[in-house]
């Protein structure tokens, strides 16, 4: 059985100019260990989908159908006080935004051990002594002194590696990033997300990888979902995707990727158009205004992710109709 | 964080000697020559006439020279003598200044022991009935002026009830129940109108930050919404909550001199109100100054509170 399996999770948000589906029937499994990563272009319902795994939409978003089902357990039919129980105990989170993700007027100590003396009820004596060790772990040096040193004294990369010790202080069962080095530097993009494998894989945690970055799937992930425009439309394991990738919008993608034995002086490919407008969301396949193959009945119909081959999921009736 | 002190501390010192530039005008800018007046209402005989005054009260020198003689005195303690009573304004000033920092410090306590919790309600429950209520009550508060509120207390519950508040000030060290008593009906009231502004910001503020991601954070390492809002929210929302206290100084000790006069305290709203009828130009110069000072000390206590809540000022 999965450790996590979400089935047909939609997410809507009430907005001033009308209800937006930001998740359309997602379902996906997440297995023990396992690396998973979440892809997509911005907008595409990423964050919203591992938002809600934690119900921490805020009151604009409603989950408006489906199951996420952990360890067995609906969390959609858990009272608050049960999730709250579970939220940094045994699913943590890690946030896109480094500079804004850690509260400015607490120490770093003191933020890295709340969630141990949160649900281990320990001291915060006692808390702050096992944050000064994982302070060490994610490799920020001089722990003892940074324990007491505020978010403002550190760079981004230190910030998102004292989130990293802050959603491994409880060893959880599923750590979700959502797009943990999106506002770093490249420099140390690599560095923090080899750190949050390593101990991902130490911990034998599984781990979520939410990106927008096709090149950090294929070194990190062992699973890979594609979304757009709400929906998931191809998944399969990390290896499978990079040679056989089989939706167009997959293919776009990995042809935006620059490659190191690409010709010299060519041009990376994009995808022509534009994100869709989740308000004014196209009929049939929402990929169909960009989709290079796009034929008569995409217009119409709504793709729903098929197995084509083994452990290999697409949406996409253009290619069913041709092949 | 010494240093952080010392460096607030040093920085008054420009503003201090403004303040005692404008003090030092403000009373030269009033209408009428002084002299004059003062010959009219002290009733003293043609045989003294302006020159003999003007020696005797230094009016007779060029006006910086004025001036420095009198920031002089002042730095010796020395702020000049009632024109009618004829003691020291430093006197008078040590008599009055306690009560009506009691007073003060009375109504500061009711209006952030009102504003806080209700700002911090009124923005867990935005847009419910409490909320609401609490909104209603607060642009009550700002419109009402506290004197009127304050003539209502002592005419209708006298009417009704035959009650009125107490007016009889008692030393606070002599019988600290009888002091509490009368300067609880002012109190509450100065408290009451300080404490709309404050409740609204402390709302905004609280919205906002309830908005930010490490409250998110907060909330996804599985904290109950009431450690949220008082561990992680409430010092971030205060920042600029306390600034707002700060510029509320006028307007406490303004608001403190009518209250005063209203319940009959004998604070330096009361002495003020008198020395300005009566003329009685170095206890208004004496007056003014030291709440220049306060308004000042004020400002100085807000922003030491700014580097403890804010550790970037700290650093
Ligand atoms: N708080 C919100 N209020 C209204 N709409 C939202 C909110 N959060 C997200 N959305 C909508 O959901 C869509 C998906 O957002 P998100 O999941 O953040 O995308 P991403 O894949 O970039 O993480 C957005 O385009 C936006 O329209
Ligand atoms: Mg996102």
């Amino acid at each position: 059985m999965s450790l996590l399996s979400i089935n047909n999770l939609s997410v809507s948000f009430q907005t001033d100019r009308g209800v937006v589906q930001a998740v359309d029937q997602v379902s996906f499994d997440v297995d023990a260990g396992e690396t998973l990563a979440i892809v997509g272009e911005s907008g595409s319902g990423k964050s919203v989908t591992a938002l809600s795994i934690l119900q921490l939409l805020g009151d604009a978003g409603t989950i408006s159908d489906g199951q996420i089902v952990f360890d067995g357990q609906n969390l959609l039919d858990l009272p608050e006080k049960d999730i709250r129980n579970i939220r940094g105990d045994r699913i943590a989170m890690i946030f896109q935004e480094p500079m804004s993700s850690l509260n400015p007027v607490l120490t770093i100590g003191k933020q890295v051990a709340e969630p141990i003396w949160l649900h281990r009820k320990k001291t915060w004596n006692e808390a702050l002594d096992q944050a000064e060790e994982l302070i060490k772990k994610v490799s920020i040096p001089d722990a003892r002194q940074r324990l007491d040193a505020y978010p403002h004294q550190f760079s981004g990369g230190m910030r998102q590696r004292v989130m990293i010790a802050m959603a491994l202080a409880c060893e959880p069962k599923l750590i979700i990033a959502d797009e943990p080095t999106t506002a770093l530097d490249v420099t140390v993009q690599a560095q923090i997300l080899s750190l949050l494998k390593n101990l991902t894989t130490e911990l034998n945690s599984a781990l979520i990888l939410i990106t927008h970055d096709l090149g950090v799937v294929a070194r990190y992930a062992d699973r890979v979902a594609v979304m757009y425009g709400g929906r998931i439309v191809e998944s399969a394991t990390a290896a499978e995707l990079y040679k056989h990738p089989k939706h167009p919008y997959t293919e776009g993608l990995m042809a935006s990727i620059p490659t190191l034995d690409g010709e010299p002086g060519s041009r990376l490919q994009t995808i022509e158009g534009q994100p869709p407008d989740l308000l004014h969301m196209p009929a049939g396949c929402a990929f169909h205004p960009r989709c290079p193959y796009a034929a008569e009945i995409c217009k119409h119909a709504k793709p729903s992710l098929k197995e084509v081959e083994a452990n290999h999921f697409r949406a996409c009736v253009g290619y069913e109709s041709i092949s | 964080m010494h240093t952080f002190i010392i460096r607030r501390i040093l920085a008054l010192l420009p503003t201090l000697i403004f303040t005692s530039i404008i003090v030092f005008a403000s009373i030269r800018l009033i209408p009428g020559d002084v002299i004059d007046l003062m010959l009219a209402q002290n009733d003293i005989s043609t045989g003294n006439d302006r020159a003999v005054i003007e020696a005797a009260l230094g009016l007779d020198k060029p006006i910086y020279m004025q001036y420095f003689l009198w920031v002089g005195d002042i730095l010796q303690g020395d702020l000049g003598r009632s024109l009618w009573q004829n003691t020291p304004v430093t006197e008078q000033l040590a008599l009055t200044l306690p009560i009506t920092f009691e007073l003060g410090a009375l109504a500061l306590i009711v209006a952030l022991s009102v504003a806080i919790p209700i700002g911090i309600y009124s923005a867990m429950k935005q847009d419910t009935m409490g909320d609401y209520i609490a909104r209603s009550f607060s642009l009550l508060m700002l419109a009402i002026p506290s004197f009127w509120l304050g003539t209502l207390v002592m005419v209708f519950p006298s009417v009704w009830w035959r009650w009125a508040p107490p007016l009889q000030y008692t030393p606070f060290l002599e019988d600290p129940l009888a002091n509490l008593a009368h300067m609880f009906v002012p109190a509450v009231l100065l408290g009451l109108s300080l404490s709309a502004v404050t409740m609204r910001m402390t709302r905004t503020m609280m919205l906002e930050v309830l908005r930010q991601d490490y409250i998110r954070t907060a909330r996804a390492k599985g904290l109950q919404e009431n450690i949220v809002v008082l561990r992680h929210a409430l010092r971030n929302c205060m920042i600029p909550v306390v600034t707002l206290i700060g510029l509320q100084a006028p307007l406490l000790i303004g608001g403190a001199v009518i209250l005063e006069q209203i319940f009959v305290v004998p604070g330096m709203g009361s002495l003020l109100l008198e020395a300005v009828f009566q003329r009685d130009y170095p206890v208004v110069t004496g007056v003014f100054l030291v709440v220049g000072v306060a308004i000042l000390l004020i400002n100085l206590v807000v922003d030491l509170t700014y580097g403890f809540l804010d550790p970037k000022v700290r650093h």
